[in-house]
């Protein structure tokens, strides 16, 4: 059964795209992971423009942390306090992505830039996974103690002036690291429809020092926030945003996910994380193959006014 | 339908015979005259393409020539115009990357042609060019580009051709058949991707080569049922389009974990 995408301009075959939101929401559920690193992908590589792709992609961002945010203001697990600096960042990073990808869109690059930006995100963050859960399932069949690191010790960030004491995660840091972070994250999350959450949480625990306990509570209040802001904000300038294909995926991800979630409870965690690592090795490379690949037709035609 | 399309015949019909019997002496101006059975398209989501017939009539024709098949009917379908950028890629470090641009101004966002004959048959290239008749005759230029010349004619082919792969741009040389003496029917086809707004239909008589009538009929192709009210929305509305889509995420987020946490 086609159905007909308004923004996106084209007939697809909704049980293609429900059966897309239901995988992508499974692994989501499973991984603990937003998805929007893999839905936008797989999108393209199913012919929507990237324009509508990454729009959409924020909004399926915004339906699948709705859950996991509500758990964690229940039970207190988030910073407030640092959860704001990091989306008053955010915010900022997502209205200069909106702005860089209007820009790119207008130059022609847009496509190119979009995967590169995913090629090297998916392939480096992919391969760093992959070690540590290897290094993990290796330690773990020999059975060594596992030695955490020393949250104690001071690293250049923590003699950045400016600092603010963020009683909740005990720590008196200064804002600029926390405000780059979250602007970062925001310039991620408008130019590529992620949420950003496999970046923030290592940079949370490793370079600020933040307690693991509200890692991710704290980073999924800042995600739930800018993608919901970038969704506006894509609407409103690029007119990117793809109702129907939102709905379809949202619907089918967010049910996905809840099968996910148990299926994930059953795993071991390094286990889980080299199969994740091995997946998002897996989409970058098929980007990757995408730009150095001779494409069939050098030129294309682009009408004012159509999306991309 | 049926109806409308017997009455139209009557209609063009009528004053041809009825000036067929006076056959004045006087050199003779023949005119042309179509019609189509409606003037507005409604596409909906299910719209696969169709086809779109025109009538018409040739009147004051000259039987001798008619017989001869010396008369040719040029029918158009041109959809709105809009400007075009075309871009080639080309490899750097490995990577296709996009890096020539030129615009072109005034491109029909589609075009179908039907005719009697294979359009070089019809007339001269000198003369499809300066009407702008035929998908390579289309009058079409690049705004703002002061390089080679070759490029421009190479980019030039490469947009025809891609809308032409699109289903955009379709010629038809035998599309045009004539019904009786003086009465003609062109089909011309409509794209599954056929843009939405103001498109004509145009009509041209050849006599023996020369350009020597023209008519034209204006087409609405209108977006009907709930996409097209989403298209509206979203361009017109675009913040609370923009908070739907919020509002959808988040309720479905919400939904999805209310309605399994009971199991």
């Amino acid at each position: 059964m086609s159905i007909y995408l308004p923004i996106a301009e084209l007939s697809v075959n909704i049980f293609v795209i429900l059966g897309m939101g239901a995988a992508v929401g499974f692994l989501s559920g499973m991984f603990g992971v937003g998805g929007g690193f893999l839905i936008t992908p797989l999108l393209i590589f199913y012919h929507i423009p990237p324009v509508v792709a990454v729009a959409t992609g924020a909004s399926q961002v915004v339906a699948s942390s709705v859950s996991g945010t509500l758990t964690h203001f229940r039970r207190g697990t988030l910073d407030m306090k640092l959860g704001t600096v990091l989306l008053t960042g955010g915010l900022v990073g997502a209205t200069i992505g909106v702005w860089l990808f209007s820009l790119l869109r207008e130059l022609g690059q847009l496509d190119l830039v979009i995967s590169i930006l995913y090629v090297v995100l998916l392939s480096s963050i992919g391969a760093l996974m992959l070690v540590e859960s290897i290094r993990a399932i290796r330690r773990s069949a020999s059975q060594k103690p596992v030695s955490f690191r020393k949250p104690g010790q001071h690293n250049w960030i923590h003699r950045l002036p400016f600092k603010m004491r963020f009683k909740k995660s005990k720590l008196y840091l200064s804002v600029i690291p926390v405000f780059l972070l979250g602007g970062t994250i925001g310039v991620l999350t408008s130019s590529l429809g992620i949420g950003g959450g496999f970046i923030m949480v290592p940079a949370m625990i490793y370079l600020l020092r933040i307690p693991t306990n509200i890692v991710v509570g704290t980073s999924l209040f800042q995600i739930i926030f800018v993608s919901a802001y970038t969704t506006v904000v894509q609407a409103v300038t690029n007119y990117a945003v793809d109702i129907v294909l939102a709905t379809i995926l949202m619907l089918s991800s967010v049910i996905g996910a809840q099968y996910g979630v148990r299926v994930g409870q059953k795993l071991k965690g390094e286990q889980l994380r080299a199969l994740l690592a091995l997946l998002i090795l897996a989409v970058g490379v098929r980007l990757a193959i995408g730009l150095v690949a001779t494409p069939t037709d050098l030129f294309s035609v682009v009408f004012e006014g159509a999306p991309e | 339908m049926m109806k409308k399309l017997l009455a139209l015949l009557a209609f063009i019909t009528a004053p041809a015979f009825a000036l067929a019997q006076e056959q004045a002496p006087v050199a003779q101006q023949e005119t042309l005259e179509i019609g189509t059975s409606t003037n507005e398209i409604a596409i909906t989501s299910d719209f696969s393409g169709a086809d779109l017939t025109v009538f018409g009539a040739i009147n004051d024709a000259d039987p001798m020539l008619l017989s001869k098949g010396g008369y040719d009917i040029v029918v158009v379908l041109e959809g709105p115009k809009a400007e075009a950028d075309v871009r080639r890629k080309e490899r750097v470090f490995g990577i296709w990357i996009n890096r020539q641009t030129i615009s072109f101004e005034h491109v029909p966002r589609s075009y179908s042609i039907s005719s009697t004959r294979p359009l070089e048959d019809v007339t001269s290239p000198q003369a499809l060019n300066s009407g702008g008749i035929g998908v390579t005759h289309l009058r079409i230029s690049p705004v703002g580009y002061f390089g080679d010349a070759s490029d421009v004619a190479t980019f030039r082919e490469a947009m025809l051709r891609l809308n032409a792969a699109d289903g955009l741009y379709d010629a038809e040389d035998d599309g045009v058949k004539f019904v009786s003496n003086s009465l003609f029917r062109a089909s011309l086809r409509l794209p599954v991707n056929i843009p939405q707004g103001t498109h004509t239909v145009q009509a041209y008589l050849f006599k023996e080569g020369r350009q020597i009538a023209t008519q034209n009929l204006p087409l609405n192709v209108v977006k009907t049922g709930l996409e097209a009210q989403l298209t509206t929305a979203a361009h017109e509305y675009p913040l609370f389009y923009g908070l739907g889509a919020v509002f959808i995420a988040l309720f479905s987020g919400w939904f999805a974990s209310v309605a399994f946490r009971k199991n």
